[in-house]
């Protein structure tokens, strides 16, 4: 792919190290960390340890136990706790060990974070940030893999964002760190390592073979509500986020269809001018996510390109998605929305007039 | 083969129900006086006595006894008294608003004024309050919160200061050190853990006060609460106010039946006190004593006050259905005004004159800011705040689509 199509981020290639999306979220809050007294970290097995998934690695040793540790295994308990710091006038970045795990805070994160700001009329703020790996495709079962971003899309007052690479990560994580809303932010675990494209029988490539492996060391952001044209193409418009990105730019590779793909990464709020324009101008939209299909966030974004795209469309809007089950262990490929089923998609959007 | 009796499932049930008199002997009081007094550094494990007990100062004639009667300026305990009184008025005159359409909703405090009172009055300025929607003593017992103001967030009017967006009590006062009511149980108590953390974590002097009532601390909040103020040993009071009753549920069917909830904080390492929440001199005492530790780096403590709800739930609840009539009548921990006025007569720090004129002059004063505040309008007369600020405050800086729908509805 190419990097120059990522037109806001113009940073020099050669001053960038090469990262895996794990290691460019740590250097996201060991920045934040070292910038601003005020950020704290912190989550299950998050201290000494480092993270199941090592994102906080070395934190806890550079930073002090009372800026980053661990938590008892209470999701409400953390949010609350965060909550109560963003009262305070910290900035906690706590971490849901799996996205599948945040329901017990639900009514800290619905009820409260959200809407503290509305109800107190600015009095008191939530600037808190919650990371949460979300996704399968590492053979994590139903309790392991679930995607539930449309749970908090449908909640007014957060910001829900999904990186889908290193650079992203780190840039999408500080500013969600810096902003003074309540953000949900959902790490694709399957991109943690490298740009996994739904084959799964294939090696996986590291991300220092990638070019968006290639993150710099300090501060720098990617603003919220901002799209990126992950491929420009001009026959038809992708609308997907996290891991689809690539399963997707697989699937126009593989069919030689000629498809804009556009990486969403806030999904919201989102960039809407960004999308209405790719969509106006190819005529033709395919929605991916992995998640479940009713009620998904596709279902918003077929709405949105309906109430703002219906003139320039040629054909229905298609949606590839999770099947409506929960996430299977053994048949995880089978519910997969892999680069077949999306192939398969964008033939169909591109044969209907 | 052993024979046994069929399994039954055992749901508690107060003693008294309308027409019939409720046995208050379950609260099992203790004597005035009668409780020790820990020093501030006690370990937790050693105040599960006080966990069972219950601390009081005064006794029937209004004598202060025992360890926890600590001395107490006169001046301070003449200050909570106009307060208690001064929140007993404002509470009649918002209920009368009510009953007269001018205010959609209202939750009083009556009998309970004395806890939100004198702890507000054992704190220091910038301690942060997690309230619940019954502790305006917290903001009344204070000179710096404009009751005219507290009264315009009542009348949901043009100079509500809470915009129009939240019931009715929900007030949000942070630069009075009372966060913004929820109306969701609990989930302020762990709220006030995270506060207390944080400013243990900035090295800070300031310490959190987290409240709750008894029917809430089923909730899960209320347990995590717990945990996190004991394992981060939390510079934060954790207030239980069991005034026996949520809504119509009696306080056993939360679990306080043949145990107490202060004693929940003795299981979780806490250092935990139960409470004459109706003797003023007490709730003083022991909020310091809390406070204290807070401050010392000494940890959290659980207080529970004992009290009772004199009045309706709220303006939608009536509780004659659901519990006798004139059960406050019969509650054995009295009036906390009527108890702290004998005290201070007893004293000679204040006589019947006074407090007729003191009474006289707070209802002319709450009266006032009632009339004031009218003056600003009401939701029932229209004058409210413009339904185009209805957008504003969901995110610091209004999105894209918050602002096509503010069009959409053409304001």
């Amino acid at each position: 792919m190419e990097i120059d199509t990522l037109a806001e981020e113009s940073i020099e290639s050669a001053r960038r190290t090469p990262m895996t999306m794990i290691q460019a979220l740590r250097s996201a809050m060991d920045v934040m960390l070292a910038r601003d007294p005020n950020v704290v970290v912190y989550g299950q097995d998050v201290g000494y340890f480092g993270g199941v998934f090592r994102c906080t690695e070395g934190l806890q040793a550079k930073y002090g136990r009372s800026r980053v540790f661990d938590a008892p295994i209470s999701e409400g308990g953390i949010v609350g706790t965060a909550v109560g710091m963003g009262a305070y006038g910290l900035r906690a970045v706590v971490e849901i060990q799996f996205a599948d795990y945040f329901y017990p805070a639900s009514d800290q994160i619905v009820s409260e974070a959200a809407r503290l700001r509305y109800r107190s009329a600015g009095d008191f703020t939530a600037p808190i940030t919650i990371r949460m790996p979300c996704g399968g495709g590492i053979f994590g079962g139903q309790t392991h893999s679930q995607s539930p971003e449309a749970l908090f899309t449908h909640v007014c007052g957060l910001r829900t964002v999904m990186p889908s690479n290193p650079y992203d990560a780190k840039g999408l994580l500080i500013a969600a760190i810096e902003c003074d809303d309540p953000v949900i932010f959902l790490e694709p675990k399957r991109l943690y390592n490298g740009p996994f494209d739904g084959h799964h029988d294939k090696p996986v490539v590291p991300w220092s073979k990638h070019p968006l492996g290639g993150v710099p060391e300090g501060h720098y952001t990617v603003p919220l509500e901002s799209a990126s044209v992950f491929r420009a193409g001009g026959e038809l418009t992708v609308l997907t986020y996290g891991t689809m990105v690539f399963v997707a730019e697989a699937a126009a590779i593989e069919t030689g269809i000629d498809a804009e793909i556009i990486d969403l990464r806030s999904i919201w709020p989102l960039d809407l001018d960004t999308l209405v324009n790719s969509v106006r101008k190819t005529g033709r939209c395919v929605v991916v996510h992995e998640a479940t299909r009713t009620s998904g966030f596709g279902a918003e974004l077929v709405a949105l390109m309906q109430e703002h795209c219906f003139y320039h469309l040629e054909a229905p809007i298609e949606r590839v998605t999770g099947w409506d089950t929960p996430y299977p262990h053994a048949q995880e490929w089978d519910y997969f929305p892999g680069p077949v089923r999306v192939a398969a998609a964008f033939k169909r959007a591109l044969e209907k007039s | 083969m052993t024979q046994h009796e069929a399994l039954h499932l055992h749901v508690p049930e107060p003693t008294g129900r309308p027409g019939r008199h409720t046995d208050f002997s379950y609260l099992h009081l203790s004597p005035a006086g009668a409780a020790r007094r820990p020093p501030v550094d006690t370990q937790p494990v050693d105040t599960s006595d006080l966990a069972y007990a219950l601390v009081r100062v005064l006794d029937d004639e209004g004598r202060a006894l025992g360890p926890w009667a600590v001395q107490t300026d006169p001046q301070l305990l003449r200050r909570g008294l106009r307060a208690m009184m001064k929140t007993r008025i404002f509470d009649a005159r918002m209920l009368l608003a009510q009953r007269q359409k001018k205010i959609s909703f209202y939750m009083q405090c009556l009998g309970e004024e004395a806890i939100a009172i004198a702890h507000a009055l054992a704190l220091d300025p910038g301690d942060m309050c997690f309230p619940t929607y019954r502790q305006q003593g917290l903001l009344l017992a204070r000179d710096d919160v404009d009751m005219v103001e507290m009264i315009c967030q009542l009348l949901s009017n043009e100079r509500d200061p809470m915009k129009g967006r939240q019931l009715p009590v929900m007030y949000s006062y942070k630069r009075a050190g009372f966060f913004s009511i929820s109306g969701n149980l609990a989930t302020q108590f762990i709220q006030a853990v995270g506060w207390g953390m944080a400013s243990a974590i900035k090295g800070d002097s300031r310490i959190a006060s987290g409240w709750i009532g008894d029917g809430a601390t089923a909730e899960a909040d209320f347990h995590t609460a717990l945990t996190f103020a004991h394992v981060y040993r939390a510079p934060v009071i954790l207030n239980v106010v069991n005034n026996q009753w949520a809504i119509s549920t009696f306080q056993a069917i939360a679990g306080g039946e043949a145990t107490t909830f202060a004693a929940r904080g003795v299981g979780c390492g806490i250092a935990s006190l139960r409470v004459d929440g109706n003797d003023f001199l007490a709730v003083h005492a022991a909020s310091r004593w809390a406070a204290e530790r807070a401050r010392r780096n000494l940890g959290p403590t659980l207080i529970e006050w004992v009290t009772y709800r004199a009045g309706p739930h709220s303006t939608s609840d009536d509780p004659s259905k659901y519990r006798p009539a004139d059960d406050y009548a019969h509650f054995p921990l009295g009036d906390p005004i009527a108890r702290l006025k004998q005290h201070l007569i007893a004293i000679g720090a204040w006589s019947e004159q006074e407090h007729e004129d003191a009474q006289k002059e707070l209802e002319a004063q709450v009266a006032a800011a009632q009339k004031e505040a009218e003056r600003y309008g009401s939701l029932a007369d229209g004058h409210m705040r413009s339904a185009a600020e209805m957008f504003e405050d969901v995110y610091k800086d209004m999105p894209e689509h918050l602002r096509r729908q503010r069009q959409q509805l053409g304001v």
